[in-house]
């Protein structure tokens, strides 16, 4: 469906109340006007509507704060034992985990409630209606997953964070140009999240039952990314393969970005991420075209 | 009263079967399911096999005895979660209204709850847990004695039953506050994964933590300290690890308590 496409109103008079989820109803006759301005209204309200859950984000942050505890006590013992463990010093490791439990969330480890919709949708053929959209399949679903990104980063990462820092003696980047380091790290890395949580989601055209692909997604995204355990740990073949996966550019190199351990420092390690953002995105484009060229809804 | 304790076995059991045939249905899909939360569940323990490449013991523990602390841990969770994780979707059912539909029928509102979506694949959990226990014995020297064999399956039982109730009184705190069902998950998996590692690691108040308030200690550590022949932190008598049926029953107690004081609180929804 050519993204130039815009729905006319007399020929289909209901076409903004009827397909769109009624937390995005205000903005289809907007939509009609703005062409990229539509992308950041997106996300804007994808915002707000992760900022209603307002318990169910202050549990989840506190559950996360308590896992960031509990790690710690472990990771203390493990750097007691291995002092530089894997290139890390103790202040290095306590720092990781507080990331890693801030990041979780955000960048989406283990799915995310926005690339979860999309699926269902797939699977559902609500899908349609997306398509029906004067609207890029893909940029819509980014601009939706960016919304919520970014409220689950104030907040998920931002109180964890906050209490670890009070607590524990953890380590903060020093200069500026550190600083934009991890802004664009932690961006980076939610893009690949997204590609990745995307093409999972997309798979749904060809695969009946996505659960199956939906588990070995999460139990890759569990292992390779740092989410058990920093890469850095990770012994001999096995950390230089979890370090080149896409998954390590999620959470462990935006990590690594904040605490300054990149092997081949700032540049390098967002270059990495971009490498595979490039990839990730090529590989979602070239499925939406050739799944919408192939959908085929049910009734016809 | 007694009645309805007799009868709720067999009420249970039809509801967790009906969900079974249904994830039947599909044999290959469960199959499949069922691999993958073992595999998911198991990284715990590849995280500590991963330590173990770069040191010789964590807190005083050796790979064979974290093997059995992780195992305990993961058993307990596991068949807990099995039969009464479900139970942290009541908030769902509260705010929806759905959960009255569980107050008419002639079967504890407890027991549908509980049994609710049942799904058969989570026994992937205390299944990996299962093989990681067989390789801890197979390393480990315990002087084995009938009342030893006894002790661990009452101790597996007991912590069982420990998290379980902790599953209930995250549940029940639901009634209060709707959204918080992410809330039992700092007791529940991150109980898990705090009773996979010696608790003396993190610190005296942690161990006094969880010991007298949320008693977390009593689900394996203790029993593994006992069976090990390791003594128990804080000066505390070895025997304390024969405990912990006493610890389960006073959870029941407390979580049945704070289930009814929730079902009373429940008002159906406004909207």
């Amino acid at each position: 469906m050519p993204s130039q496409w815009c729905p006319n109103p007399r020929v289909f008079p209901d076409s903004g109340r009827f397909c769109v989820p009624l937390w995005l109803s205000d903005i289809t006759c907007f939509e009609r006007r703005l062409r990229v301005g539509v992308y950041w209204a997106i996300a804007v309200r994808s915002f707000r509507r992760f900022s209603t859950y307002r318990i169910a984000t202050a549990s989840g942050a506190f559950t996360n704060t308590v896992f960031g505890f509990i790690l710690c006590g472990i990771y203390l013992t493990l750097w007691h034992e291995r002092p530089g463990l894997g290139g890390y010093d103790t202040a290095d490791a306590l720092t990781f985990v507080w990331l890693q439990q801030g990041l979780l969330m955000p960048v989406g480890i283990w799915g995310a409630t926005t690339t979860g919709e999309l699926g269902e949708r797939v699977r559902s053929g609500e899908i349609a209606v997306d398509l029906y959209r004067p609207t890029h399949l893909l940029l819509w679903w980014l601009s939706v997953d960016l919304g919520r990104a970014m409220f689950q980063l104030l907040v998920r990462g931002g109180a964890p964070l906050l209490v670890g820092a009070l607590v524990f003696d953890l380590k903060f980047p020093s200069t500026p140009q550190a600083w934009l380091g991890v802004a664009a790290g932690v961006f980076l890395a939610i893009l690949v999240s997204f590609g990745i949580r995307y093409l999972v989601a997309l798979s749904g055209f060809w695969i009946t039952d996505t659960r199956g692909m939906e588990q070995l997604a999460l139990v890759l995204s569990t292992f390779f990314s740092g989410m058990i355990l920093p890469l850095v740990v990770f012994p001999g073949a096995i950390g230089a393969i979890a370090r080149a996966t896409p998954w390590a550019a999620t959470m462990q190199v935006p990590i690594d970005i904040w605490l300054g351990r990149n092997p081949g420092g700032t540049g390098s390690a967002l270059l990495f991420q971009l490498g595979w953002i490039v990839v990730l995105l090529l590989g979602a484009q070239l499925v939406t075209s050739v799944a919408t060229r192939k959908v085929v809804i049910q009734g016809g | 009263m007694v009645e309805r304790i007799v009868r709720a076995p067999s009420q249970y059991w039809m509801l967790i079967m009906m969900w079974v045939r249904s994830s039947m249905a599909y044999p290959a899909s469960f199959v499949l399911m069922l691999f993958s939360s073992m595999v998911l569940t198991v990284m715990d323990f590849v995280a500590i096999v991963l330590m173990f490449s770069h040191i010789t013991s964590f807190g005083g523990f050796s790979l064979a005895e974290m093997a059995l602390l992780y195992a305990t841990a993961s058993i307990t969770l596991g068949i807990a979660d099995l039969f009464t994780g479900s139970i942290e979707r009541v908030g769902e059912r509260i705010r929806t209204g759905t959960f009255d539909a569980y107050l008419i029928r002639p079967v504890p509102a407890f027991l549908q709850t509980a049994a609710d979506g049942f799904a058969l694949r989570r026994i992937g959990r205390p299944l990996q847990a299962l093989v990681v226990m067989v390789f801890a014995f197979s390393r480990l020297d315990v002087d084995w004695t009938v009342a030893r064999g006894i002790m661990l399956v009452v101790s597996i039982a007991a912590g069982t039953v420990i998290f379980g109730a902790i599953f209930v009184l995250g549940a029940a705190f639901q009634f209060v506050s709707v959204d918080s069902a992410e809330l039992a998950n700092s007791f529940t998996y991150g109980g898990q994964t705090l009773t996979q590692y010696p608790l003396a690691v993190f610190g005296k108040e942690i161990v006094r933590a969880v010991t007298f308030v949320v008693p977390l200690a009593f689900v394996n550590y203790y029993p593994v300290l006992y069976l090990l022949g390791k003594p128990a932190p804080l000066g505390l008598p070895s025997w304390i690890g024969l405990l912990s049926p006493l610890v389960a029953v006073v959870m029941v107690a407390l979580a049945s308590l704070a289930w009814r004081a929730g079902l009373r609180r429940y008002r159906s929804t406004g909207s």
